[in-house]
């Protein structure tokens, strides 16, 4: 499983995706479970307006202050017996994690689920120091058994169908019974839940995300529904936290604030089954949970984010609302989009972390409809920001050259009336004649992206303000 | 709340869609504004700068824009027959100046008498009914920036509930994007095939003869495939059926076709 | 000649930080402003459904638990350890039980029934989990637990079955409220753990269709005593 960007591809990718017939029918899914759920959910609690406004205020407060946050917190996690490593790079977590897991002599590390992990290509790093890193997440354990990367930031399998789960549990899991049945969804779950049950109690390190890291009491917090990421956390000896910069929160109520719309926004659940605080390792007279508790800050490109126009992305809390509701993910799935993020929050964020020359297809492979900053529980203006991009991209001459050239010639003469008056009212007479006997074209020079699948209304004739002209 | 004055002059913002392609929705507009009480002009004009802006050509869209707040100094309002080059009038020309102490107050003022027609009819004008008939049934797609830039979706349904004749039935997934987006329907046109086939689905499961909506560029997208899948269903600009303006051919129908 | 200290990935992401937002470490009034915000834990927004009382409370709770697929049973709290057995009996679940060194369960009358009792952690082989809540948040029907010798975290997670007693008197509207407890109650530092439950375990991850006991319990039976 590399990290390769395949970005740069994303035309072909898309191409791919819109001619898999099995990943089209699973992305049914998305359109319709996802979407209904969040209106439910919102419309079942009058205050969700307010409390969208109310998350993206305490984000942006966190993020004017990140800073003196991050110094609390820190301050903090000491005081409970908790250990806090900052790391600028991938490469700099990598190692600090790898560090942990080799001087407590791990063999195992089992892993809840977190994309930070997967921007950092964690257990690359972790095998390459030869251990075994087991991910514990349904959806993750199946990928994971496919060598294939997340297509959604929070249903990671979101892609697959129960069929291709069955073959691959046979292909892999060879000291079971082959004669055993596993055409329900729910034998696959029992199943899982027992191989997995066996890695939970013999890993010797359990790594999660965060959704949050609450400054005031130097809390990590993690929601789950299937409780992977409490076994992950409670049972090995060490836990470790990799989590990036803008996680942080002021206070225990500002995470309540912002958790009553996280899964409202994400699942259209109330609240995800298990909300968890961790603080520190277990205490003297606790009976369980692990022995050291160690937090790396990750950096890698956040501070850069602050104070841009790009600012606005680090409220993102990773809900997925976003990429559930847009017509181009529901089209091509999240693999297309080639690299760990996908959908509008990966079309903003890709370009930030590997660069627009390689990330500069996601901005501009969007409509601007709008329906992502619509339903962001934090109310990141999505469209904007990827408009943003764009200006970068004609500001460094990126864009390709037709294009660029095109609109330059759109714009020369948008800018010059009677020129623009004067030939388009040429043009368009001869285009209506030319299409006048089918009323459109089903072809046009340059437009071959539109007329290969659908016809081109032709003009009517004389222009408007040619007629107005007249008509005066 | 509806401001009715004294005979508004009203400068018709008639976008480079409809000057080019489809007049016909420009007199359209014209006629339901002078039914509205409106002096309409129609100051020179190319473009609102939307295909800059959207390619992040900011410079070209501030000279665009400038060009257009010039050119529309001396009207009352300003009304488009068109959601997305209204979301750029009123929402995207404050952006594009709000780092200019020169340009930003103009900019702002300016957006404040721009509007969309058809909520323009009903907020403003306090139009609530039209006189015109169509016998049919219609079903109406929301262009994404009327809808979430300008919030427009109620006022074109109310007017659309008084043409007699006409039967409104509503689109499933209305307020889902038609995969038009401009360039990008043809810098991404497999993608954009691919959403506008699902509209097309959604259009022609509803039974209805007509589609309509408020912006051109959608409407071409979606009129372009159901002709290319050999549909009967006709497309028309919204503001053609309340100004009962339907004799000419539909987008994209042979210039002999009749209704 | 002095060395110059190198600067650690700590000194850096701090500075990168400041230096983004244009400001100094020193900067007395943004302190402030973050120590003031810090220690007044201030409330936002608490939704009208968690700021019910008496008896509108008691069946908020009980009925968004039952929502999320929990069972919940209100009895008195003599008869806990009759209703753990008729639970366990009625669902076809052996007469074992796991629970930890809460006071509150252990002093109840488990002798009147046959169940066969082990206390501590769970090691993985318990079948059915016993413990008592910290408290319940009416709004979502969540379980607040909290870690410890009385109350074992493992306890939440490993039996197949987890049976929770809750006081109906440790039942708040809002998370905030029980939040606000677990501060006052350990001050200084949290407790290692707080589980925030609601429902059983579950995953969509196959097809997006919800299935039951994904890693956690595949069932949650609440006990509300009085």
């Amino acid at each position: 499983m590399t990290h390769v960007a395949t970005t740069p591809q994303f035309k072909q990718n898309a191409h791919e995706a819109l001619g898999d017939v099995q990943l089209q029918q699973a992305l049914g899914n998305v359109r319709t479970g996802f979407i209904d759920k969040r209106a439910k959910a919102a419309a079942k609690l009058p205050e969700f307006e307010a409390l969208r406004d109310s998350a993206r205020d305490i984000k942006n407060h966190v993020l004017q202050h990140l800073d003196l946050y991050v110094e609390a917190y820190e301050a903090k996690v000491k005081a409970s017996g908790g250990h806090v490593h900052f790391a600028r790079t991938a490469a700099e977590a990598n190692a600090r994690i790898v560090e942990i897991c080799k001087a407590r002599g791990a063999k195992t590390v089992t892993k809840g689920k977190s994309m930070i992990s997967e921007e950092i290509n964690l257990n690359a790093a972790i095998e390459a120091a030869g251990m075994a890193a087991v991910e514990t997440d349904l959806g993750e354990y199946i990928i994971q058994l496919r060598g294939e990367t997340p297509s959604h930031i929070i249903a990671p399998a979101v892609h697959l169908n129960a069929t291709q789960v069955e073959a691959d549990f046979r292909r892999v899991h060879t000291h079971l019974d082959a004669a055993r049945d596993l055409s329900q969804p729910t034998q696959l779950l029992t199943e899982a839940r027992s191989v997995l049950r066996q890695k939970f109690l013999s890993a010797d390190v359990g790594v999660t995300g965060a959704n949050f890291l609450i400054a005031e009491t130097g809390t990590s917090i993690i929601v789950t529904n299937e409780g992977n990421g409490d076994l992950t956390q409670i049972l090995p000896k060490v836990h470790i936290v990799i989590a990036s910069l803008e996680k942080l929160v002021p206070t225990m109520e500002d995470a309540a604030q912002i958790l009553r719309v996280l899964a409202r926004s994400a699942t259209g659940q109330e609240l995800t089954v298990y909300t968890t605080l961790s603080t520190g390792p277990r205490r003297a007279g606790d009976v369980d949970g692990p022995e050291e508790y160690h937090v790396i800050l990750l950096d890698n490109g956040r501070s850069n984010m602050l104070g841009s126009e790009f600012e606005d992305m680090l409220r993102c809390i990773r809900c997925g609302a976003c990429m559930n509701h847009c017509p181009v993910y529901h089209a091509v799935g999240g693999h297309a989009y080639g690299w760990v993020y996908p959908g509008p929050m990966g079309a903003v964020l890709t370009p930030t972390l590997i660069g627009v020359e390689q990330g500069g297809h996601l901005p501009n492979a969007s409509t601007f409809c709008g329906r992502c900053e619509s339903v962001c529980p934090v109310r990141i203006p999505l469209p904007r920001l990827m408009r943003h991009w764009r200006e970068r991209e004609f500001e460094r001459h990126l864009s390709p050259v037709l294009v660029r050239g095109g609109l330059g010639l759109w714009a020369f003469f948008a800018k010059r009336p009677m020129l623009y008056r004067f030939s388009t009212g040429l043009a368009m007479r001869a285009m209506s004649l030319i299409g006048r006997a089918k009323g459109r074209f089903g072809w046009a020079p340059m437009a071959s992206g539109w007329t290969k699948t659908r016809d081109l209304p032709a003009p009517q004739g004389a222009t408007f303000q040619s007629q107005w002209k007249n008509r005066k | 709340m509806t401001v009715v004055e004294n005979r508004p002059r009203v400068g018709l913002f008639v976008t480079c869609l409809v000057d080019l392609m489809r007049p016909s929705i420009g007199f359209a507009a014209v006629k339901l504004l002078e039914d509205a009480g409106c002096e309409v002009v129609v100051p020179s004009q190319t473009c609102c700068g939307q295909p800059a802006f959207n390619s992040g050509d900011k410079a070209t869209s501030r000279d665009i824009a400038t060009q257009v707040m010039n050119a529309f100094a001396e009207v009352d309002y300003v009304v488009t027959p068109s959601g997305s080059c209204g979301g750029t009038l009123i929402k995207h020309y404050p952006e594009m100046f709000a780092d200019d102490p020169n340009m930003a107050g103009k900019a702002r003022a300016f957006a404040a008498k721009c509007f969309e027609l058809i909520s323009f009819l009903t907020d403003v004008r306090g139009v609530s009914a039209v006189k015109s008939r169509y016998n049919g049934t219609a079903t109406y797609h929301d262009s994404c920036s009327g809808l979430r830039e300008l919030n427009i979706h109620d006022q074109p349904r109310k007017l659309l509930g008084t043409v007699e004749g006409l039967s409104l039935t509503e689109l499933p997934d209305h307020d889902v994007c038609c995969g038009f987006g401009g360039t990008f329907a043809v810098k991404y046109g497999e993608i954009s095939n691919a959403i506008v086939e699902e509209k097309t689905k959604n259009i022609v499961s509803t039974g209805a003869h007509l589609l309509l909506a408020g912006d051109l560029g959608c409407l071409m997208n979606m009129a372009g495939k159901l002709s290319r899948q050999g549909s009967n269903v006709q497309v028309r600009h919204v503001a053609e059926v309340l100004a009962g303006m339907t004799d000419l051919p539909p987008i994209g129908a042979p210039q002999g076709a009749v209704k | 000649m002095s060395e110059r200290p190198m600067s650690t990935a700590r000194d850096e992401i701090l500075a990168s930080i400041r230096h983004a937002l244009n400001v100094t470490a020193a900067d007395a009034p943004r302190r402030a402003a973050v120590a003031a915000r810090l220690s007044a834990h201030a409330k936002g927004i608490i939704p009208q459904r968690g700021q019910l009382q008496g008896r509108a409370l008691i069946e908020c709770f009980m009925s968004q638990a039952t929502a999320a697929l929990a069972t919940v049973v209100e009895v008195s709290e003599k008869d806990v350890p009759g209703e753990v057995a008729r639970y366990l009996r009625e669902n076809n679940l052996p007469a074992t039980l796991k629970m930890g060194s809460d006071i509150r369960l252990n002093a109840l009358n488990w002798a009147a029934t046959t169940l066969s009792i082990s206390f501590g952690a769970s090691d993985g082989a318990d079948l059915n989990g016993l413990s008592h809540a910290f408290g319940g948040v009416a709004e979502t029907g969540t379980l607040v637990m909290v870690s410890g010798e009385d109350n074992p975290t493992t306890l939440n997670f490993l039996p197949d079955n987890h049976i929770v007693v809750l006081r109906a008197a440790d039942i708040a509207g809002d998370y905030e409220s029980v939040l606000g407890k677990i501060r006052d109650r350990f001050s200084g530092t949290l407790p290692r753990t707080v589980n925030m439950i609601t429902g059983p375990s579950r995953s969509a991850d196959i097809e997006q269709k919800m299935l039951l006991g994904a890693h956690g319990p595949r069932r949650l039976h609440i006990i509300i005593v009085a």
